[in-house]
């Protein structure tokens, strides 16, 4: 194909998504457009896997049966919610055994948030709070994303992630009803959790690398500064019905712009964790990629059962 | 070794009455394995009473490059349809 | 307690789906890929539902405004009814499949006969809790197929596993004192009875599985009365943690 054609191609493509149409996997797609979905797409299921662990860690100890169905649900969502991604990701021309391949390489990123540690049963619910709330708000545009597979992944996610938030929101109202510790465990929860939360959101616009491209082909609508200040617009009220402050001295209503101003966010440590040196981004890799060592010959025998019952299959015909 | 579980495609009918619907897709090493797969990630809200599954392979789909030459033809048959024909308002049940 | 030996024998049979679902739920986020990992924790939920049906019965036959939480999290050790074999640890993912094969099995029995109990409740449970037993059962012998016939490290890995889990299966068909007067009663199950059913089942599975038949004549037991492994005191730290950390609270 000559630069003309493929420039007109592009053309063509550029002004179908203009117009609100999907486009889907055996589509003629630039090779940009196929690269950047990967990337995102596979991003976002590696955050949903990895987003297992940090939640994983207190299934055995959740307090009450009713929490623990409950918990153990969230995180099995997380695990589905991963694998319709990584399935749309297939439709790219990637298997998922190489998207893996990336994410335990350490060459490919994940929402860096879940390199925090739980360390409390409170976490349970900042986490369910603040951080699906957070990823609410990221993922529902998504809903409407020019890819075909994305988007109906994401029409699927958003609809079964609608009990995660209001699960954690729960856990947050019974601990601030319940004893002065329970309150003080919610506290110290909101504490450790609110930076991380507004930092998942992104770096700020200035320093955002793929914006441009990424609202022309859909897959953000607004900018990671609009989410943010959305996010913490809605979040703030929620805290003080709950009874406990958000840690933020420079935190007040701005009756001009009708927003809540904020302190500033010390992306020193957002860069510090993107990087891998967060509390916990060790173990959480590790886990993964002993997950999947520890899987192989289970994997393996499958496929090799698999393949001597079609062999006496074909010779039984 | 390592040789991937294939992917399979998924349908489900989500109740009697209605046609078995693309849901997604999974990894299985067999299709029994395809099945309870299925069950277990597609229908976990009661989604279905019906599954169907298909190894991703066996699905011949067609080329969008070939989506002249394959569908635009149809789009002047206009008299396939009702709306092509004019009948007196008095005509009534047709 | 009025109905003191019909509270134990509720408690014989839900302890079961207790630690055995709380043994599976330490697997969330780590199976051998996504969808074995959402199909354990399947499992899981449905042992976490049956449990919490039983608990709930028998707080009420129990009284004095006991929860299900209470029965769950609050109980010494020794108070404890399950099996040894539910209690065993997730060593690997052999060890995980057998143990859920060689419980499915013997579930899927108990679930059969419990349907005809003279307790109406109990049948309620039994008629709700045979359909998630039925996929369990067919679910684990598949898994046990897979992993007996694949390669011969997968072969070795599930002989191992059988033969590790082996000699805690004699225990399943032992009855308790308060399951000898249920059974006299007409409501519970006399499992011993299902000693010979669970045999040829097994051994069905474990030759298509082309797996061995342990010919141990050695068996534990002491779990129905109480006394587990060691393993049992981690597995309860873990479960009861926060109901002991901070007594008395709401969640």
């Amino acid at each position: 194909m000559s630069e003309q054609e493929v420039k007109n191609l592009e053309e063509i493509f550029e002004a179908r998504i203009a117009r609100d149409e999907k486009i889907e996997p055996k589509d003629w797609m630039p090779e940009k457009y196929r690269k950047t979905h990967i990337r995102q797409i596979s991003q976002h299921a590696h955050s949903e896997i990895i987003g297992m662990l940090p939640e994983g860690n207190w299934i055995t100890r959740a307090p009450s049966l009713r929490r623990k169905v409950a918990l153990l649900a969230k995180v099995q969502d997380e695990a589905g919610h991963g694998l319709y991604l990584y399935s749309a990701c297939e439709t790219l021309g990637i298997s998922r055994a190489e998207l893996y391949e990336q994410l335990h390489s350490g060459k490919a990123k994940y929402s860096s948030i879940f390199n925090y540690p739980t360390v409390t049963w409170a976490d349970m619910g900042a986490i369910g709070w603040l951080v699906d709330g957070a990823a609410i708000i990221n993922q529902v545009p998504l809903c409407n994303t020019s890819y075909g597979p994305y988007a109906r992944a994401m029409v699927r996610v958003c609809k079964e992630e609608s009990f995660h938030q209001r699960q954690g929101f729960e856990i947050m109202l019974s601990l601030c009803n319940g004893s002065e510790e329970q309150k003080a465990m919610a506290q110290d929860a909101l504490n450790r959790w609110w930076w991380p939360s507004l930092m998942m959101l992104g770096p700020v616009d200035a320093e955002s690398v793929h914006t441009e491209q990424s609202m022309k082909w859909k897959l953000k609508r607004k900018t990671n500064d609009e989410l943010r200040q959305q996010f913490i617009d809605q979040t703030v009220p929620q805290a003080e019905l709950l009874g406990i402050t958000v840690p933020d001295p420079d935190l007040k209503w701005n009756e001009e712009t009708g927003h809540y101003d904020f302190g500033e966010i010390d992306w020193d440590e957002f860069w510090q964790v993107v990087k891998g040196h967060g509390p916990c981004n060790k173990e959480r890799m590790d886990a993964r990629v002993n997950a999947w060592e520890e899987g192989t010959w289970v994997r393996d025998a499958a496929m090799a059962h698999a393949e001597k019952k079609n062999i006496k299959v074909a010779k039984a015909s | 070794m390592e040789k991937n579980w294939p992917l399979w495609e998924i349908f489900v009918r989500s109740k009697n009455g209605l046609e078995h619907r693309h849901f997604g897709s999974l990894h299985a090493a067999d299709a029994e394995m395809a099945m309870e797969n299925a069950r277990d990630v597609y229908t976990r809200r009661s989604e279905g009473v019906s599954i169907w599954v298909v190894e991703s392979i066996n699905i011949t789909a067609s080329n969008p490059a070939d989506n002249g030459e394959l569908f635009e033809p149809a789009q002047d048959k206009v008299y396939r349809h009702p709306t092509f024909y004019n009948l007196p308002d008095e005509v009534k049940h047709m | 307690m009025k109905n003191e030996n019909l509270y134990n024998y509720i408690l014989g049979i839900a302890d079961n789906s207790l630690i055995l679902g709380q043994r599976l739920g330490e697997l969330c986020g780590h199976g051998p890929n996504l969808e074995t990992d959402i199909a354990l924790t399947n499992i899981s939920l449905d042992l976490f539902g049956q449990t919490r049906s039983y608990y709930q019965y028998a707080a009420q036959i129990s009284g004095g405004g006991k929860t299900e939480d209470d029965i769950a999290f609050l109980r010494m050790e020794r108070q404890y009814k399950n099996v040894l074999l539910v209690e065993q640890p997730n060593a690997h993912f052999g060890f995980v499949l057998g143990r859920q094969f060689l419980f499915d099995v013997y579930h899927l029995l108990l679930m059969e006969k419990l349907q005809s109990s003279s307790d109406e409740t109990l049948v309620a449970i039994a008629k709700k809790t045979i359909k998630e037993v039925s996929y369990h059962e067919r679910f684990s012998s598949d898994w046990v197929k897979r992993l007996g016939d694949g390669t011969d490290e997968s072969n070795k890995k599930m002989q191992e596993a059988i033969d590790g889990l082996w000699p805690y299966t004699d225990e399943l068909f032992q009855l308790t004192e308060a399951d000898r007067i249920m059974v006299s009663d007409g409501i519970g199950v006399d499992v011993s009875k299902l000693k010979k059913d669970y045999l040829k089942r097994v051994s069905e599975i474990l030759k298509e599985a082309t797996l061995k038949i342990p010919e141990s004549k050695y068996f534990q037991k002491g779990g129905k009365e109480g006394i587990h492994s060691e393993h049992m005191g981690y597995l309860l730290a873990d479960l009861q943690y926060m109901q002991r950390s901070y007594p008395n609270m709401k969640w």
